[in-house]
Parts: C-alpha cells; sequence; structure tokens
C-alpha cells in the first residue's frame, strides 16, 4: 500500500516537472463547449489549435514556448463567461480568447478592465476574435481589449454600399436574435439603407429568443407575408442554419444577406437551396486566392472530418499575437497589447492594421455568392455540398474603415 | 401573399408544432392520470429517442429507427419504473418527484458521455425531403406531413386502444380504483410498469421525428422540458383529451404571436392615447412577447381554473 502510494507520489511529480519543462504561452478560450452553440464553440476551439500548432509552434514558437489554447466552456452566458474567466485567473492564464455572443465579450471586458485595475502585476489582455458589437470599441473600448473582426457597422456598411447598387430591392425584412448583436444589425440597416436607398421600404424588423427557436416556419411565413425580397440577418450558429432550412422548406424566394452563412453548418442546411440566394459578408472564404490558407484549410478539413475551417481572422490573429510577444520579448500582456497596437500584419489578402485609436482590427472585406462550384472561379464547395462561395465584391482595407467614439483609458 | 394564405399557413404551421407537442405530453398526462406521478424526466425519454434514432439511422438507415429507437425508450422507461421509481415510490411522491428529477440531470450527462456535447448530425431521409403540396405559393414540406401523420395515427392509436380493448378498460379501472382493479386479480403494479415504459416510448417516437426536424443535441430536453408542463397544466392534469386541446391551443399560439407585430403603445394609439414617452416594454411587440406567452396562459389557468381547461381532479 505504502509502496504504491509512494510510486504515485513519484509519478505525479514526474509529471509536474515533464509540464514545466515545456513552458507554454496558454491562452484560455471562454466561448460555448456545450449546448445549443456548442458546434461552433468547439469548431473553433479545434480552429484555433491548429493555428497555433502551423502557424506558429512549428515556426520556432514564441521565443521558443508553444503556444496553446485551453477550453473553457462559458454554455454561452454572459456570467457563466465570468465564471471562467476567474478559473483562467486562477490558473495563471494571462490571456483570454473569446468571440460568441457580444453580451458575453462586454461582460469579460468590464471583468478585466476591474481585475486589471486591481492586480496591476497580474494583467490580463482579451483578444475577440468575432463578438462584433460596434460597442465594444467605441463607448466601451478598453486597453486591454483587441478586436480582429471587422465589427457590425463596418460589415453593414459594406453590405448596404452593395445593395445600393442592386436596383431589384425594394422590400427588405430584417430578423435578429434578441441581444446586443441582433440589435446593433437592425438599428444599423435601418439607418444606413434610409441614408443610401431611402426607396427601400423596411417591411419587417423582428428579433427573436437567441438559441431558443426551433421551428423558424412561423417567421418565415411572415416573411413571405411581408411581401419582402430580401432579408437581412445577423444570426449565427443554429440559429442561422434553421432559419435558412425553415425558407427552404417553405419554398421563400428572397435572398439573404448575412454574416455568417459561410460555415458552422449553414451551408449543410442550404443545400441546393441556397444556390443565388444566399450572400455573406466575411474576410476571407475558400475561394479566394490565397495558396497557403487554402492548403491549411484542405488540411483542416481532412484532420478533422466533418468540421470545417472558417476563421480566417483567427490565423490572423494568432501570427499577430506571436509576432506582438516575439517584438516585445516578453509574454507580459501589457508589452504585448503595446506591440499589437498599430500593428500592420501583411497577410494573403493583403494587410490587416490593427487600429492604436480603438484596437480595431482593418482588413480587406468580401461579399460572396452561394454558387455552384464549377472547379474553376468557384474552385471549392462549402462543407462538402457541391456549393461554394463566389466573390461579388470586394472592399479594400481603406473602404471598410469607420471612425471610432473611442476614448481609450490607457495604463 | 394573401392574408388567406398567411393565416392558413400559420394555421398549419401551428397544428403541426402542436401535434408534435401533443406527442410529448400524452406520455407525460397518461403517467401522471395513472400514478399520480409528475415525470420531470419525461423530456429527457424525448432526447433519447433522437439520439438513439440517429445512432440507429447511421447504421441501418431511418425507418428501423422509427421503430427500434421508442422500442428502446419505452423498455428503458419500464425499467427506470420497475427498478428505480418504485423503488421510490415506498417514500411518497416527493422522493418520487425528486427521483425523476435527479434522472434527467443524469440522463442529459449520459447523452454528453456517449455522443459528447455537440449537436449529432441527424438527418431527415431523402425520400422525406421535399415539398408535399404547395398552398397559394408557400410550400409545404413532406417532412411535416409526415410529423402530423404519425401524430394522428398515434392519438388514434391511443384512442383506440384506452377505450376499445381489454388492456385499455383495465388501465382506465386502476387509474381510479388501483385497489378494486387489484382485488379483482390485476397485477396493478405491472400496468405501472407498462403505462410508464408506453408514455416513454411516445415520448421518444416524438424525438425520432422531432429530433431531425429541429436539431439533436444535449440541450434539447431542456428546450422542451418546460412547455411540456404547460401543456399538461393547461390541459388539465391527466386529460389525454385535454392534452390534445391545449397542444394545439398552444402550437396555434405561439405561431399566430410571432406573426403579429402590434405593441402595447399601438393599441393604447388606436384609443388615441400616447405611449411614447413610457418606458420601452410598451413598445415591445406581441412578437417579442411569444415565447413567454405560454407561460403567462399557464398561470393564469393554474389562477382561473386550476384543475386545467378539461382536467377530471383538482391537483
Amino acid at each position: 500500500m505504502k509502496k504504491a502510494a509512494f510510486r504515485l507520489t513519484l509519478a505525479a511529480s514526474a509529471v509536474l516537472v515533464a509540464s514545466t519543462a515545456m513552458a507554454q504561452v496558454k491562452i484560455a478560450y471562454i466561448d460555448p463547449l456545450s449546448g445549443f452553440f456548442a458546434n461552433v464553440g468547439s469548431g473553433g476551439l479545434k480552429g484555433m489549435n491548429e493555428a497555433a500548432e502551423v502557424l506558429v509552434n512549428q515556426k520556432g514558437g514564441i521565443m521558443g514556448q508553444k503556444l496553446e489554447f485551453v477550453g473553457f466552456d462559458n454554455k454561452g452566458s454572459p456570467q457563466e463567461s465570468l465564471i471562467q474567466l476567474k478559473a483562467a485567473t486562477d490558473q495563471g492564464i494571462r490571456f483570454i480568447t473569446q468571440g460568441n455572443g457580444s453580451g458575453a465579450a462586454g461582460a469579460l471586458i468590464d471583468a478585466v478592465n476591474k481585475w486589471n485595475a486591481r492586480n496591476p502585476d497580474k494583467t490580463v489582455l482579451f483578444f475577440n476574435y468575432a463578438a462584433v458589437d460596434p460597442d465594444l470599441t467605441n463607448g466601451k473600448c478598453s486597453f486591454w481589449h483587441f478586436r480582429f473582426d471587422a465589427n457590425s457597422d463596418m460589415k453593414m456598411e459594406a453590405i448596404t454600399n452593395y445593395m445600393t447598387d442592386d436596383k431589384k430591392i425594394k422590400k427588405v425584412f430584417i430578423i435578429g436574435q434578441d441581444y446586443a448583436h441582433g440589435h446593433q444589425v437592425a438599428k444599423a440597416t435601418k439607418a444606413m439603407l434610409a441614408k443610401k436607398r431611402p426607396d427601400i421600404k423596411i417591411v419587417g424588423d423582428d428579433l427573436h429568443p437567441i438559441g431558443k427557436v426551433k421551428d423558424f416556419a412561423p417567421y418565415v411565413a411572415k416573411i413571405k407575408a411581408s411581401g419582402a425580397d430580401t432579408v437581412v440577418t445577423g444570426n449565427w450558429g443554429n440559429d442561422l442554419s434553421l432559419l435558412v432550412k425553415a425558407a427552404k422548406d417553405a419554398g421563400l424566394k428572397a435572398k439573404f444577406y448575412t454574416y455568417y452563412a459561410g460555415g458552422l453548418g449553414t451551408p449543410q442546411a442550404m443545400g441546393a437551396a441556397g444556390e443565388g440566394k444566399v450572400l455573406q459578408l466575411t474576410e476571407w472564404h475558400m475561394n479566394v486566392p490565397t495558396k497557403n490558407t487554402e492548403k491549411f484549410a484542405l488540411d483542416f478539413n481532412k484532420k478533422y472530418p466533418g468540421v470545417y475551417f472558417y476563421y480566417y481572422r483567427v490565423n490572423n490573429m494568432v501570427e499577430m499575437i506571436a509576432k506582438a510577444m516575439n517584438t516585445a520579448k516578453s509574454t507580459d500582456p501589457k508589452a504585448v497589447a503595446l506591440a499589437l497596437e498599430d500593428m500592420r500584419f501583411p497577410n494573403e489578402t493583403g494587410e490587416v492594421w490593427m487600429r492604436k485609436s480603438d484596437h480595431q482590427a482593418m482588413q480587406p472585406l468580401y461579399i460572396s455568392i452561394f454558387t455552384k462550384a464549377d472547379g474553376k472561379t468557384v474552385k471549392h464547395d462549402s462543407e462538402g455540398t457541391g456549393y461554394g462561395w463566389k466573390t461579388v465584391a470586394s472592399i479594400t482595407q481603406r473602404d471598410s474603415q469607420l471612425p471610432t467614439t473611442c476614448i481609450m483609458e490607457r495604463p | 401573399m394573401s392574408n388567406l394564405e398567411f393565416i392558413l399557413v400559420t394555421l398549419l404551421n401551428g397544428v403541426t408544432y402542436g401535434l408534435l407537442l401533443f406527442m410529448l405530453s400524452s406520455g407525460l398526462t397518461l403517467i401522471f392520470s395513472m400514478m399520480g406521478v409528475l415525470n420531470f424526466a419525461h423530456a429527457s425519454f424525448y432526447m433519447l429517442g433522437a439520439y438513439f434514432a440517429y445512432q440507429i439511422s447511421t447504421w441501418v438507415g431511418f425507418w428501423p429507427g422509427l421503430l427500434v429507437a421508442p422500442l428502446l425508450v419505452g423498455a428503458i422507461g419500464a425499467l427506470v419504473e420497475r427498478y428505480g421509481l418504485r423503488a421510490a415510490h415506498r417514500y411518497g411522491h416527493v422522493a418520487e418527484l425528486l427521483f425523476t428529477f435527479g434522472l434527467a440531470f443524469f440522463m442529459e450527462e449520459i447523452v454528453h458521455l456517449i455522443w459528447g456535447r455537440n449537436s449529432v448530425d441527424y438527418r431527415i431521409p431523402d425520400e422525406l425531403d421535399g415539398t408535399l403540396f404547395t398552398l397559394f405559393s408557400t410550400d409545404f414540406p413532406i417532412y411535416k406531413g409526415f410529423m402530423m401523420g404519425i401524430s394522428v395515427a398515434m392519438l388514434v392509436a391511443l384512442y383506440v386502444m384506452l377505450t376499445r380493448t381489454r388492456v385499455g378498460l383495465i388501465i382506465q379501472a386502476a387509474l381510479t380504483k388501483p385497489d378494486m382493479v387489484e382485488a379483482l386479480g390485476h397485477n396493478v403494479p405491472r400496468i405501472f410498469m407498462l403505462v410508464f415504459g408506453g408514455g416513454s416510448a411516445l415520448a421518444g417516437l416524438a424525438g425520432v421525428i422531432g429530433g431531425n426536424a429541429f436539431v439533436t443535441e444535449p440541450g434539447m430536453a431542456a428546450a422542451v422540458g418546460s412547455i411540456v408542463f404547460v401543456v399538461v397544466v393547461v390541459g388539465g392534469l391527466g386529460s389525454l383529451g385535454g392534452a390534445f386541446v391545449a397542444s394545439i391551443l398552444l402550437g396555434c399560439i405561439q405561431t399566430f404571436s410571432i406573426a403579429m407585430t402590434v405593441s402595447l403603445s399601438d393599441i393604447f394609439a388606436l384609443v388615441g392615447i400616447s405611449l411614447d414617452k413610457t418606458p420601452s416594454i410598451s413598445r415591445l411587440t406581441i412578437t417579442q412577447l411569444a415565447p413567454i406567452l405560454p407561460y403567462l396562459l399557464m398561470v393564469a389557468i393554474l389562477i382561473f381554473r386550476p384543475r386545467g381547461l378539461m382536467g377530471a381532479r383538482e391537483s
């Protein structure tokens, strides 16, 4: 018995030694890993670790250390995110990343600000890869928060610019999830269309509970009754897949302008029914000519069957974090933040610029439409559907920029 | 799209949803009326049905799953009654309630362990993917028709079984006078086990056809769990007919309320009172209120008619 206990201690200490020998830079990934949006969260985590491995660790790492993302399940809720933030700081993790849900992102920014004010020697830095509420880099902006995705207003600016030229659009229906992001999309759509195309009528503006609706048929019936020829939605995950599925079932002919139709199961839900009808605005898709990323995506899809590479901005983010740490020669959050500010990172679509005044990344954007894959312009299909994305408009980094109202408190 | 079309389509959507609700709640109300047990784990059997059907569909396709999955779920339900609930029964209703409550969490964790926390790719079979008919300009999918067909068939079968067969008569008798039935030489505990198993199987069947119409994920039990109780309370605890009426009613309330964009301030504006300066709550549209309406109805029913629409007893 005693012997066994001794062996156990020996084994445990061996494990301890082994883990300290491979020093690591850890980033806590605080996103839903269970529940309705678990598919989104767990796919994202796989993408992060793949990017860390291929783009950083295999190229020398961060000053010889490995970069690793550790999953913390926030179940999609702001409160739970704060508990997970606590869990991460308890483990000594100094960097966090989150993306699914601006509600959770806003709560995390507040919590990180407070934590850093109280613990100046143990500061935490927040990398946001997908929470797009404009407020997070305007009214709520923080020195400790960096956003690598274009915010909702920037995306809507680009989408409405594109819509302006389509004279066939007469009636628009806005549908969104009932939380910060859905509200922002609706607000921006109405404000921007009123300015650019006052002749377009907004025939509907609905919010539905996020992650709760299983059957969108009643909403689709309403869209149909409104006579809308165009639907604008900021929905993501299953909330978008089910909406598109219901529209397909009911034979709705309207065009869909979306942020997130390009991944996470939505292409599969659309199938042939989405052809020529669903558009998305993204920083990248499989058919933007980018040799290395294309290969990265194909390798990723092969390695994780059933999950499809989606977040190009995560690759940018991972490389930019590594670059910032290597330039600063430090993994102290403040030093990393200072190195990240104003960074101009050349990537395969041009350049990502992290604006210093609000920590909002600026990058080229693409509007694309769901089209039958032909092996040429639509070289790759999406999620094995036989349909892929075809670029219909490119927005340069300069054109995507919007002014900010951020007044940043700097440490 | 004409108004008539809109109303008809919304009505169809409401009835489809209502029928699925009925399939879910019929088992619950059956179990309650027999055994006096409010089964909190009922929605978990719905989830199990969906997962079993998914698993079977990956091996041999959808159709065998349609038959086998509910039977499996029913068997599990019967085992739960025989070896779990019956033991808890000795310690009274609170123990039973807590037992089913714990069981719901247990089953969710089991699902996590076996199938993971992600949703699984449980799909509608190809032969049911398409348009059944077109109402004016709106397509009605085959699968929805299939769901309606299954629920109606189940309703008829259940009705015939309860009123026209010997087993049904004994079940009905055991419902009100279990001691007398036992004195006549029937094995009442076994009837209880069969009813619990049967009720679970019905929930499982709802899972089989609801799982691929919507999303099969570990949270699906929690998502329908509360609405099923609303159906049972509104319909009247223990009344199958009440559950049917309540299901259809709730289905239609949900779909029609989504369709309405009127808000409180609009209604007041009709009579010339402007609420523009009041808090934003008065500008909430009925669409936004849609998710809470069933619960509002439940509270109102409990206040004004505690035994429900067609309930047999006050409890």
